[in-house]
């Protein structure tokens, strides 16, 4: 019962934050200056009133955030302006599975790397070996991502040939800007990984099982691993939204079609819709991989539980 | 030792080699053309789009009365009209449609389909960008206006299947050069209408699978922000001239990713070039960069109800201040024109009058006549651009040559995003805006109507009656060289009041591959895909 | 040993911000952090008050990408030297570079002041006021956590793109709210301690226990993460401005020079390289900082 109160918590807690945004941005963006019918060459008066009728935005603001949000339970997002012959719908479509896939691989990119790397310094700390890569991790953190993306292109894509410099179809160039990705966070986990390891490794509890004659690989995967990763697990959640606002940055700089690149030409072409459709898209991902983020760690942690 | 260390090698060494063959070279062998393309379309339906990207895309895949020649933009190449004929005043124009020009469908093109698509685009309800270019068409404007009700009195009928009739609101000599605009394609009512009302906004009509087409190709796919492929179309009438097996119009902004792309060898051709990259493809005579001259101008736009900009003598000043050569020399570098007109002079016979220079005395002379003792008199002002590192270079370059020369310390440069930026200009809240116009046909009218009082395009407030009545007068000539004369003598007044101060002429900078044959250089820059080879040269 | 009876001083022990600085002094390599940091805010905000820095507005078209060291003339006749080379517009590189810190700095401290005031406040409330009141602060904190605050920054940069405040307060509102649970943390242990009863059993109100004497005595983790949160509102000042919504021209800011480089890169290495450094460094010494800091307040953490 504690258990699903907690779940029932979360998820309540969840839901009316997506409310929020989702209320929110609407306001928000039919607030700012221009219009998505503003363009080079200039609309007479009239035919703008006719598209604005088209489009249902010549009503009051609330009326047409009500009329929103009943499509929006009905699952329909709308039609963009900016792509015109496409619903919200079918943009996201396409976008959506192209940002999760550069966002999971690099997630997994940074797991893969950042893990071993902390715990491989936390083994040999103090050492060259620890130093060095914590050195490492640190300009990870510094450099921003559209540094180190264009010297990796370069570098793996132009001089080597090993991947693709750009485009989607028929071009592996999303796994170069996953992997650039993935590396920035990389270096956080292990810099987290390394602290929380050897803050764990220091306990009596661990050192009564090497006593005991536990081999030290044992006693990290069975002892302190479990102590040791509540840091990084409770890193992943707003890891994630860091993770979209550097998927936006990958996909510019690679020309890949995720839903960053939507997002980011509907906020200029004031493509109301789309602008909320994404903002939506964005917000369930967040919410949903907190909310698993949390249920891991009240797993890992009964602590967390009963603080509520 | 074998598996820990020579197997993941071997895998590695498959990998690596793996890609050896360039896509380039294999779209190459495959008939398939790789262009970046600018921007991300706004729509594939000719009457939605104005941007020259979306028009690549558009002559693709439609095609109108008359096409595009592949080498001289003064040439036109008969499309679905095989021929036609005008009257003497060049008023009344017949175009004969060939017989066996088809749909993507297979359905004949005939004139009614012309007719339709006229009377969509003028329709009030359409919003179409584009709905002025068939102001030509009589009462194509009271229609579009609303103040005409009934399609029936605009001047385009249909007679009998295959005979068109336009009849104009002014003389144009030169209107089979206008019919090549996207404006003018044709479109397949039945596929219109199967997916809601002729002028609904929205519809599914333009996706791969409905859109039906009567071009060289037809469409295959669309990835919003990605690209937009089209393959060959096999009902279209000269399908056996057609090498190409299909296009792909990738949607690539940033122009570095573009580059990037292209020296990777995953496009043909690239859109732009970025300006700091122009110098080493031309110090190192790279033939794949190609400069070439554009029917365009770049400008500032005055706006002459307020201060200062208001005072004709201080846009003199400012105009006669730039120092042009600079900017194509040391900014732009890719071989621009300094325009001493704002038409650019073109194969079709009109010259400009020579009037802007650049002269420091004299722009110092204008300055003092408009009254400012000093530079550091003139009240404060903004150049206003669109968030752009090209407009932002050319801006502080001029900010800097107005201090420089007229000793102005109040310029500042305001940079505003693309919709602001619209709104500004549109609202006149501005004093010095940066403004580029491509022609949209061969001719000087499409750079100087504009300049009329209360047209849409002007924004900067201007008025003149002498200019208007010149530009009006020259309507009704049909003989060339008259009204060349008569738009020369109006332009000298534009160029005496300068609500716009001329910069350059463009030039479309551009990478291609050399496997690429038949891309001419042209004028309009619209090329004839149909005639488009690729064959593979040796690298 | 008696002590005063006419004054309730208590006796001064060691304060802890002295134990504190006696084992930062100890780590070199935070102490060289900090005069580095020092170094650099001196020379952006100082310099150009000498006449040693050339103006970075000054625009030379005809003198564009230079090297470093390079001295050349302009079409005036004019010999101009520039320390780090030029960019495509002639503008001095350095000049730029010092001009354009001025801009980051200010983004990085105003910024994390923003989210310090908004941070501590909150946090301090919440925790010391405690039961539901706290519950529902935290809870709210914890819906915010999960809202996707690059979007609305986008959002709004995008539409208002010319005002450096609203970038002040957008990243600073993206920073505030680990503040506001670090502080809340340290309050809710410090609540139960003697001196907390003794200053309520004195009559003290609400706000001033909460102002004088809580909030003084969460300094410690404030500080360590203030250090830390100056980096990371730089970095997201940079992400802004290579998506185009930063710092506008023609002003500069470290993130819209790195940006400026990394696009030119092929032909203009030094226009990446130096800003990039210069930024990379400075980020370095504060993360260097933070950590020293970290150590020297709270001995027992992992020491290395």
């Amino acid at each position: 019962m504690d258990t699903a109160r907690y779940i029932a918590s979360r998820l309540g807690q969840s839901l009316i934050a997506l409310f929020c945004i989702i209320a929110v941005t609407f306001f928000l963006v039919r607030l700012a200056p221009g219009g998505p019918f503003l363009d080079e060459k200039k609309i007479p008066e009239h035919l703008l009133e006719n598209m604005n009728r088209a489009y249902g935005l010549d009503k009051p603001l609330p009326i047409q955030f009500v009329r929103y949000f009943g499509n929006l339970l009905r699952g329909d997002l709308g039609p963009s302006t900016g792509n015109k012959g496409y619903s919200v719908n079918e943009v996201i479509a396409q976008g959506l599975p192209v940002s999760l896939g550069i966002g999971f691989v690099g997630l997994a990119v940074a797991l893969a790397l950042g893990i071993p790397i902390g715990v491989f310094a936390a083994a040999n700390r103090n050492t060259w070996i620890d130093h060095g890569l914590m050195a490492l991790a640190l300009l990870g953190i510094c450099l921003p991502t559209f540094v180190i993306a264009p010297l990796l292109a370069d570098l793996l894509a132009i001089r080597l040939g090993w991947f693709d410099v750009a485009l989607w179809e028929g071009s592996n160039a999303w796994l170069l800007g996953a992997i650039t990705l993935g590396l920035f966070y990389a270096a956080y986990i292990a810099r987290l990984t390394r602290a929380s390891m050897l803050d764990v490794l220091n306990q009596d509890f661990i050192r009564t099982a090497r006593a005991k004659g536990v081999s030290f690989l044992g006693v990290l995967f069975h002892h302190a691993f479990r102590g040791g990763i509540g840091p990084v697990v409770s890193f992943l959640g707003p890891a994630l939204a860091g993770l979209i606002s550097g998927a936006f940055v990958i996909e510019t700089i690679f020309g890949l079609p995720g839903l960053g690149q939507h997002f980011i030409k509907a906020a200029t072409n004031r493509d109301y819709l789309l602008i909320n459709g994404t903002v939506t898209v964005f917000a369930v991902l967040i919410l949903f991989m907190n909310f698993v983020v949390d249920l891991v760690q009240a797993w890992l942690d009964p602590r967390v539980r009963a603080r509520g | 030792m074998l598996r820990r260390v020579y197997l993941p090698l071997a895998l590695f060494a498959v990998l690596v080699g793996c890609r050896t063959e360039r896509k380039v070279d294999v779209a190459t062998r495959d008939g398939i053309l790789l262009l970046g393309n600018g921007g991300e379309p706004r729509a594939l339906d000719p009457h939605l789009v104005s941007a020259v990207g979306d028009a690549n895309i558009l002559r693709a895949l439609f095609e109108g009365l008359v096409t595009n020649h592949p080498s001289d933009d003064t040439i036109h190449e008969p499309g679905v009209a095989e021929r036609w004929e005008s009257n003497p005043e060049a008023t009344e124009w017949t175009f004969y449609l060939r017989r066996d020009a088809r749909w993507s469908n297979g359905d004949p093109v005939t004139a009614h389909d012309f007719v339709y698509a006229f009377s969509r685009i003028l329709d009030p309800g359409m919003a179409s960008p584009y709905a002025t270019m068939l102001y030509f068409l009589k009462n194509g404007e009271a229609y579009n206006s609303g103040k005409l009700k009934d399609f029936g009195g605009v001047g385009a009928k249909a007679v009998g299947d295959y005979e068109l009739h336009c009849s104009l609101a002014y003389p144009a000599p030169y209107f089979p050069d206008v019919v090549k605009h996207t404006s003018w394609l044709p479109v397949h009512q039945a596929t219109i209408e199967k997916f809601g009302a002729k002028t609904a906004p929205f519809t599914d009509w333009q996706k791969p699978g409905n859109l039906v087409s009567n071009g060289a190709f037809q469409l295959e796919s669309w990835r919003i922000n990605a690209s937009v492929k089209v393959v060959r179309n096999p009902y279209y009438w000269d399908a056996k001239n057609v090498s190409l097996r299909g296009i792909n119009f990738y949607a690539i902004d940033n122009v570095f990713t573009e580059e990037a792309a292209f020296r990777n060898g995953l496009i043909h051709y690239t859109y732009s070039v970025p300006q700091n990259l122009i110098p080493r493809y031309r110090d190192s005579h790279d033939p794949r960069l190609r400069s070439e001259t554009y029917a365009g101008v770049y400008f500032f736009r005055c706006n002459v109800t307020r201060a200062p900009t208001d005072n004709a003598d201080f846009r003199r000043a400012l105009a006669y201040a730039i120092d042009q050569q600079v900017i194509v020399d040391y900014v732009t570098m890719g071989g621009q024109v300094p325009a001493f007109a704002f038409t650019p002079p073109s194969e079709a016979g009109y010259q400009p009058p020579s009037v802007i220079a650049y002269d420091p005395d004299k722009a110092r002379e204008y300055l003092k006549k408009a009254g400012y003792e000093k530079g550091s008199d003139v009240p404060e002002f903004a150049i206003i651009i669109n968030t752009s590192e090209a407009h932002q270079s050319i801006a502080v370059a001029i900010q800097d040559m107005w201090k420089k020369t007229l000793g102005i310390t109040k310029v500042k440069i305001e940079n505003q995003e693309w919709k602001v930026f619209q709104q500004t200009v549109q609202d006149l809240n501005y004093s010095v805006s940066r403004a580029g116009w491509i022609a949209d046909y061969v001719d000087p009218t499409t750079f100087l109507n504009m300049w009329v009082t209360g047209d849409s395009n002007n924004e900067t407030g201007w008025s003149n009656a002498t200019y208007d009545g010149l530009i009006r007068e020259s309507a009704q000539l049909a003989d060339p060289a008259a009204r060349y004369a008569k738009l020369r003598e109006a332009e000298a007044v534009l160029l005496d009041e300068l609500p716009v101060l001329p910069v350059y002429w463009y030039t479309r900078v551009y990478l291609l591959s050399p496997d690429v044959q038949g891309w001419d250089p042209l004028l309009l820059d619209n090329h004839p895909y149909k005639h488009i080879r690729l064959e593979s040269v040796g690298r | 040993m008696a002590r005063s009876s006419s004054t309730t001083e208590l006796i001064q022990g060691s304060s802890l911000g002295r134990d504190a600085w006696r084992r930062l002094r100890k780590n070199w390599l935070a102490m060289a952090s900090l005069g580095f940091f020092v170094f650099i805010v001196l020379v952006c905000y100082l310099v150009p008050l000498l006449p040693v820095v050339p103006d970075p507005d000054r625009t030379l078209p005809e003198l564009q990408s230079l090297p470093a060291g390079a001295t050349a003339t302009s079409r005036e006749g004019e010999s101009v030297f520039y320390l780090l080379g030029s960019d495509p517009l002639g503008r001095d590189i350095f000049s730029r570079i010092i001009y354009g810190g001025r801009i980051s700095l200010m983004v990085g401290f105003i910024a994390t002041a923003v989210s310090l005031s908004i941070g501590v406040v909150y946090g301090a409330t919440a925790g010391y006021l405690g039961g539901r009141i706290d519950a529902f602060m935290m809870r709210f904190v914890d819906i915010l956590y999960a809202l996707p605050f690059m979007i609305i920054v986008i959002i709004l940069t995008t539409f208002f793109n010319n005002s450096l405040w609203l970038l002040f307060v957008c990243i600073g509102a993206v920073e505030w709210l680990t503040m506001a649970r670090i502080v809340r943390g340290q309050v809710l242990s410090l609540k139960n301690q003697e001196f907390v009863d003794a200053a309520r059993s004195l009559g003290l109100s609400q706000p001033r226990i909460i102002f004088r004497h809580l909030i003084p005595n969460t300094l410690g983790p404030v500080i360590v993460y203030t250090t830390l949160t100056v980096p990371a509102v730089m970095r997201l000042e940079a992400i802004l401005s290579f998506l185009g919504l930063g710092v506008q021209p023609p002003s500069a800011s470290w993130g819209s020079l790195i940006k400026e480089g990394a696009d030119r890169m092929a032909s203009d290495p030094g226009l990446l390289i130096y800003p990039a450094v210069v930024f990379g460094l400075t980020l370095f010494s504060l993360n260097f900082l933070g950590d020293g800091l970290r150590d020297a307040l709270d001995p027992k953490g992992s020491k290395d």
